[in-house]
């Protein structure tokens, strides 16, 4: 059997916050890029572009991924959540409340990467360490809080959620 | 990123058919966490992606108790510390795995693409070099196996032919009453590259009995990850006591070539190169004395 090999626009089609999605992209386009410019889910930032800030960070098939680093066409069949797919404007969940009420963020540029990082960490493991909650989040950085209230934060979500 | 193309190939063949046909700017696509951010930087220039990730030999991590570990070139770092038969027995192996990059770059990097990138501070080769691995590389001349000390040529250059892909490493079983231990020094705490990064495996008669087999690799001081053969040699048919430690880390430091950079000065890298070697012996020979097979 040979492989057929793509180029130009290709049809990709992936679950996006619970939603069958399709859409068309180059395969040089990063899964970013898709998100943001053909999907319009800007909620991923572009913080560096080389998998160093975690701005950009979605979860993929339940793992916790830089999308700056992943082909819009390597996400076929792929399962996804992003900043959009957590919780909504009138019903925050405790995380995205705890980041409010704690000040854990400023110009909130990072805190889309963040709230979905924590995220993956609870769903993996609801009763975390400071290290590491500190060392789960290493790839996510932030210039305007120092990171204190970010993970007092993912503490207060992490004790509310549990029973 | 200029225009670029993609097949994603569900078999070996299919994927050694597709580089060959394609040239020298083809190249697989593991976790493309080095590979998407160079190509997106102009650094490196691909003409197609060869997605590895669906190719079951590239995806395979498996251990047999009479071969070893069978570590297929796309399986992601997450993978490799998520599996207790790996930690329990390739604990050196799953350092590595652990402090490549962050959670994110660990859902999706492999120690195998870390390989082909061919780094100098490359965080699991001295631990592949460490516990004896060996390359499987298959082409359209057919499949050969190169030890991993070898693999790397100079920096960002391995024996790879354009038309070869890196499908496997093999780690051996790992003999009772041996360990392995990587340690690196970076200048933060994690995220960053290594300074200095030492890769240290030991065999012992019995516990805490003669060594009877030591390999010792650097990573970070050398164009290349460096296999100091006579630094592990050194300690052979010697009682595991620091005296010896101290010897080994001193032929591993000579060996050393590191140069100055914005990570840190050739002379601190060699006096870490001492003590990290010291203390990744202290830690092989720790895990060493705790198995139990």
């Amino acid at each position: 059997m040979t492989t057929s090999i793509l180029s130009g626009k290709v049809a990709v089609s992936a679950t996006i916050n619970g939603e069958p999605t399709e859409w068309l992209c180059e395969p040089r386009e990063t899964l970013l890029e898709v998100l943001r410019d053909r999907l319009g889910l800007t909620g991923s930032k572009e913080g560096c572009g080389n998998g160093n800030c975690g701005a950009c960070n979605v979860i993929i098939d339940g793992r916790l991924v830089n999308s700056c680093c992943m082909l819009g066409v390597e996400a076929e069949g792929c399962t996804i959540t992003t900043v959009e797919g957590i919780g909504h404007p009138e019903g925050l969940t405790p995380l995205q409340r705890c980041f409010v009420e704690g000040a854990a963020l400023q110009c909130g540029f990072c805190t889309p990467g963040f709230l979905v990082a924590a995220k993956a960490l609870l769903d993996k493991n609801p009763n975390p360490t400071e290290e590491e909650i500190r060392w789960w989040l290493a790839g996510n950085l932030c210039r305007c809080t120092g990171y204190d209230k970010i993970v007092r934060a993912v503490q207060n979500a992490a004790a509310e959620m549990r029973p | 990123m200029r225009a670029i193309q993609y097949a994603a190939p569900q078999s070996l063949g299919d994927a050694v058919a597709l580089l060959q046909q394609a040239g020298a700017k083809a190249r697989i696509l593991a976790g493309g966490t080095d590979l998407i951010v160079q190509v997106g930087a102009d650094a490196r220039e691909v003409d197609l992606f060869v997605d590895g990730k669906r190719i079951p030999e590239l995806m395979e991590l498996t251990f047999d108790p009479q071969r070893g570990l069978t570590l297929g070139a796309a399986v992601p770092c997450c993978r490799i510390y998520e599996d207790a038969t790996v930690r329990a027995r390739y604990p050196g192996l799953v350092d590595t795995a652990s402090i490549i990059g962050g959670t994110a770059i660990q859902s999706r990097a492999s120690v195998g693409g870390n390989l082909c990138n061919s780094g100098p501070a490359a965080d699991s080769t001295p631990a592949l070099i460490a516990y004896a691995s060996v390359a499987r590389i298959a082409g359209p001349r057919g499949e050969r196996e190169v030890p991993v000390e070898a693999f790397c040529t100079a920096p960002g250059r391995n024996v790879l032919e354009p038309d070869e892909l890196l499908v496997s490493l093999h780690l051996p079983v790992p003999p009772p009453h041996s360990g392995a231990r990587y340690l690196r020094f970076i200048p933060r705490n994690e995220m960053d590259i290594a300074e200095v990064g030492v890769g240290a495996s030991l065999t012992l008669q019995g516990p805490n009995g003669p060594i009877t087999a030591a390999r010792i690799a650097l990573g970070a001081v050398a164009p290349t990850p460096l296999f100091v053969r006579e630094a592990g040699d050194s300690l052979v048919g010697k009682l595991p006591t620091a005296e010896a430690f101290a010897e080994a880390a001193a032929l591993a430091q000579a060996a050393a070539r590191p140069i100055t950079d914005m990570r840190g000065t050739a002379e601190h890298r060699k006096h870490l190169v001492g003590v990290l070697t010291r203390r990744a012996l202290r830690g092989a020979l720790e895990r060493a004395n705790s198995v139990s097979q």
